[in-house]
């Protein structure tokens, strides 16, 4: 298990002092001017060699990502973009960074659009989140006030501004292109790519969008070394993670561990246990609601990190554990996910404007068991018609659920609609 | 559900005087020509000013902001945090259904609102009070199930809880936001598993909660007073005009993991804990056995040194005293203190002189015999800014009222986590107001109830 001394967010749960002083004492903001003093390439290296991958559901090397930035500007500006609309569901980590722990934030914002020559920063944090904006706005205030963000940063010699602001309820905004759409006041449909955001962005400038625990890690990384960072986890799987496990365990929590630890740890050790014990462990969704289920029994030796996952033909998402218990209505809880995506379908793409709505009302079928069987694969057929022509990844989103569960739940699906027809088309006997 | 303008709408909008300025500092967030980037804070201001987002308002912003009204439109429309009819005037009651929440029952929290509120969600109750509606995943799974009303989050839910929650808000009071079920905030509710050394001089609520308590704003009409406007990127940033980067890079690279002194957490929070252990008037349930103070914090700092991993030695000497408690640490002198000499640690150096600032007003041990005043009455005193100030030594509202500016300029100074708020929200005037027997519109409200409980 995670020692405490290698946490990252030293005050996850907001129990210790969340004043900048507070986060001081905690070694956050120590020697950030040194850190600048190495350079860019110097920083990006060291990313690079943490091994870092993003932390907001595709799992792309953060270092990577920052060096496609250009290194000379053509006169435009470059920005950092904190992508803070935190609303896959069953996520729910970033929340705790922003409201308890604002300064690893802040300082990563700071190193990194630095590293990328930016001397703006915008973190867009979703609209519900009013609290903790609120609470970041006033971290960033004291930052402001302390002299480490604004004019000449941390003394460093850098000016860098810090802005946060917001958007309104739609899930689509955490797909970065529909992000930066909406930071510059439109509505939040996703651009077609290429162009890629580094080379135009917010405002058509070269802009990197990162997720919040991808940039809050940053000053730890670069003040404790990269072996340090990637000497947890299995290799290609480095560092240590936030993990959101809710649902049917004894409890429910956000907590930091280790990359690659294996799935029975996490629960035994933080959620105490399977509600019901191991048994009763139905399925999984290991990642957030984009990702396929796994039956709760493959569950049990899983190891939660990028790669094992993906061989799992699942995936570590954004490490939102959602776990479910025999006493699930496992078609209703996938259905769920089908009426969100239907919800949060922009529109702009005809297989995700109809498709999800599609899905869905057979997915609603399916939970009354009013159907035929020979109608789960035309479900199937209809999700891969959907998957991979959409211009941003929803329309996947919305089909993966749902292959998962026909993969993993064909027969309990089978049953639902068998007994349904045996109880309302028996044959009754003439009298 | 369609999302159209209602039919029946307001003459006109316009946002309060301080609204106003503030959604000016808004706009100031971004470069010139592109104000249209603020249209949704401002939109969500006017929402939260007016309960919903009325076609007048949408129209205002989008003459503010210099877009044609159909650009407007098209934003008011796809978010569906704005509601585009009238809500019920105490609160909209959001609750989340998707999967994480509906596993954990937030079925039964529907059925609470329909019984309660309006068979249909957007629908406004008979007595004109509440709505409600079903809300996709709000980001509190691990608190689930869950509901939002007003500006705050409702966690660890039960049915009968929200039926609690609904009849004290009609009651008009209201409930402490956060988890209902006696949890701080997202660790595991048997204790935690992690983090244990940081179980220590903490607040009373977590970080949202405590900002609804202090504010007691959940369910009011925003109209920008609540809290003083605070801009500091104009004042003090680049404002979309930085200078060229002025950093000068090293020709080789120092060592960051020997240069930065990465502070043992658990000698930091035995610091801090130390800190408060010294103001035992602070809620502070959990602080640990032990001596607070000058021994505590030399101790720390020999520890630290001798067990921090990486061959540093500046950075915990200069940082853990820091943690600890400094009034206690300058009271005693520690001589042995290694820092002296040293360069401060990059924009800290401005803070070592802060307790300089000012002159400390006189204190008292303890309350007169009539009991101490409720401080909450002054507005911007929370309950957590009382117990800060009453373990200063500050009890009555007589003490405040006498402050002098230099001393004003000292409270202003130390009050730790709420610098400069004495200032700010005017306490002295309030004091003034409160002593003299008379009543600010504040203190009624807290007398009638309506912001504490």
């Amino acid at each position: 298990m995670l020692q405490d001394q290698d946490r990252i967010f030293t005050n996850l749960y907001g129990m210790h002092d969340r004043t900048l002083k507070g986060a001081q004492a905690r070694g956050h903001w120590d020697g950030t001017a040194k850190i600048l003093s190495n350079g860019r390439d110097w920083i990006i290296d060291q990313m690079k060699a943490s091994g870092l991958r993003g932390r907001g559901g595709a799992g792309f090397p953060t270092g990577l990502k920052w060096s496609f930035m250009p290194k000379e500007s053509d006169g435009r500006p470059s920005y950092l973009v904190v992508n803070a609309d935190e609303s896959e569901p069953g996520t729910c980590k970033d929340r705790e960074i922003m409201r308890h722990d604002p300064h690893t934030l802040i300082e990563g914002c700071l190193i990194g659009s630095y590293a990328m020559q930016a001397h703006a920063c915008y973190i867009y944090i979703r609209g519900e989140y009013i609290r903790e904006r609120e609470a970041l706005q006033a971290a960033i205030d004291e930052c402001y006030d302390a002299g480490m963000v604004g004019k000449n940063a941390c003394k460093s010699g850098y000016d860098f501004d810090i802005y946060l602001t917001h958007g309104a309820g739609a899930y689509i905004c955490g797909e970065e292109t529909a992000l930066l759409e909406s930071l510059e006041g439109k509505k939040g449909m996703p651009r077609m790519k290429p162009p890629f955001p580094a080379g135009a962005g917010l405002y058509g400038c070269p802009t990197t969008v990162n997720n919040v625990e991808s940039i809050a890690v940053v000053p730890t990384i670069l003040r404790r070394g990269p072996d340090w960072f990637s000497s947890f986890g299995r290799p290609n799987n480095s560092g240590t993670k936030l993990f959101a496990i809710s649902g049917h365990v004894n409890n429910p929590c956000v907590v930091e561990e280790a990359m690659s630890i294996g799935f029975e740890e996490l629960i035994e050790k933080h959620c105490g246990g399977i509600r019901g014990g191991w048994d009763n462990l139905k399925a999984v969704i290991p990642g957030g609601s984009s990702v396929p289920l796994i039956r709760g029994e493959n569950m049990r030796e899983a190891i939660m990190d990028f790669d094992y996952l993906r061989d799992q033909r699942s995936g570590l998402g954004t490490a939102a554990v959602i776990v479910m218990d025999q006493s699930t209505d496992i078609i209703k809880a996938i259905w769920r996910l089908s009426k969100f995506y239907k919800h949060e379908s922009c529109g702009q793409c005809t297989p995700c404007r109809e498709g999800t709505g599609w899905m869905m009302r057979v997915m609603d079928r399916l939970v009354r068991g009013d159907a035929e069987v020979d109608e789960i694969d035309m479900l199937l057929d209809v999700t891969k018609q959907v998957e991979g022509h959409t211009i941003c990844a929803l329309g996947d989103a919305a089909a993966w659920p749902i292959q998962g569960l026909i993969r993993n739940f064909r027969d309990e699906i089978e049953d639902r609609i068998k007994h349904k027809r045996s109880t309302t088309s028996r044959p009754v006997a003439a009298e | 559900m369609l999302r159209r303008l209602h039919p029946d709408q307001p003459a006109s909008f316009a946002f309060t005087p301080a609204n106003q300025a503030w959604a000016e500092a808004q706009i100031a967030k971004f470069p010139e020509g592109r104000q249209a980037s603020a249209i949704i804070p401002l939109m969500w201001r006017a929402h939260e000013q007016e309960g919903w987002l009325t076609r007048p308002a949408i129209e205002g912003i989008a003459d503010m902001l210099d877009m044609a009204y159909m650009r407007a439109l098209e934003v008011a429309s796809f978010y569906f945090q704005f509601q585009l009819q009238p809500t019920g005037s105490i609160a909209n009651i959001q609750v989340c259904g998707t999967t994480s929440c509906m596993i954990c029952g937030a079925e039964d929290l529907m059925a609470v609102c329909r019984e309660k509120i309006a068979d249909k969600p957007h629908t406004v109750s008979a007595d004109g009070k509440f709505s409600w509606e079903e809300v996709e995943c709000q980001g509190a799974c691990a608190n689930a199930p869950m509901a939002m009303i007003g500006k705050d989050y409702y966690e660890d839910l039960t049915a009968e809880r929200l039926r609690e929650i609904i009849d004290e808000l009609a009651a008009g009071r209201v409930p402490t936001p956060g988890p209902q079920n006696g949890r701080f905030a997202s660790e595991p509710k048997s204790g935690l598993t992690s983090l244990k050394e940081f179980d220590s001089g903490h607040r009373k609520y977590n970080a949202s909660a405590q900002l609804a308590t202090d504010l007691g704003e959940t369910v009011k009409r925003i109209d920008g007073t609540e809290v003083p406007l605070l801009a500091p990127w104009r004042e003090m940033g680049a404002n979309h005009h930085p200078d060229p980067s002025k950093v000068v890079v090293r020709d080789a690279p120092l060592d960051i993991v020997t240069e930065t002194g990465r502070i043992d957490p658990a000698k930091a929070a035995q610091g801090d804990a130390a800190k408060s252990k010294a103001k035992p008037k602070q809620d502070n349930t959990n602080a640990p056995a032990g001596e607070p103070g000058p021994r505590d914090s030399a101790s720390i700092a020999k520890t630290s040194k001798a067990t921090a991993k990486a061959p540093q030695v500046e950075g915990d000497a200069t940082g853990t005293p820091r943690g600890a408690s400094k009034s206690a640490a300058d009271k005693t002198k520690i001589k042995s203190e290694p820092a002296t000499g040293k360069t401060p640690l990059p924009g800290t150096a401005g803070q070592q002189g802060d307790e300089a600032t000012g002159q400390k007003p006189q204190t008292m041990a303890a309350p007169r015999s009539d009991g101490a005043d409720d401080l909450k009455m002054i507005k911007g005193v929370g309950p957590k800014l009382e117990n800060l100030l009453n373990s200063m030594g500050f009890y009555h509202f007589d003490q405040i009222a006498a402050w002098s500016s230099e001393e004003l300029a000292w409270v202003d100074q130390n009050l730790e986590g709420f610098k400069g708020r004495a200032t700010r929200d005017e306490w002295v005037r309030q004091a003034g107001i409160l002593a003299s027997g008379g009543d600010t519109e504040f203190a009624s409200r807290v007398k009638k109830g309506d912001v504490y409980e």
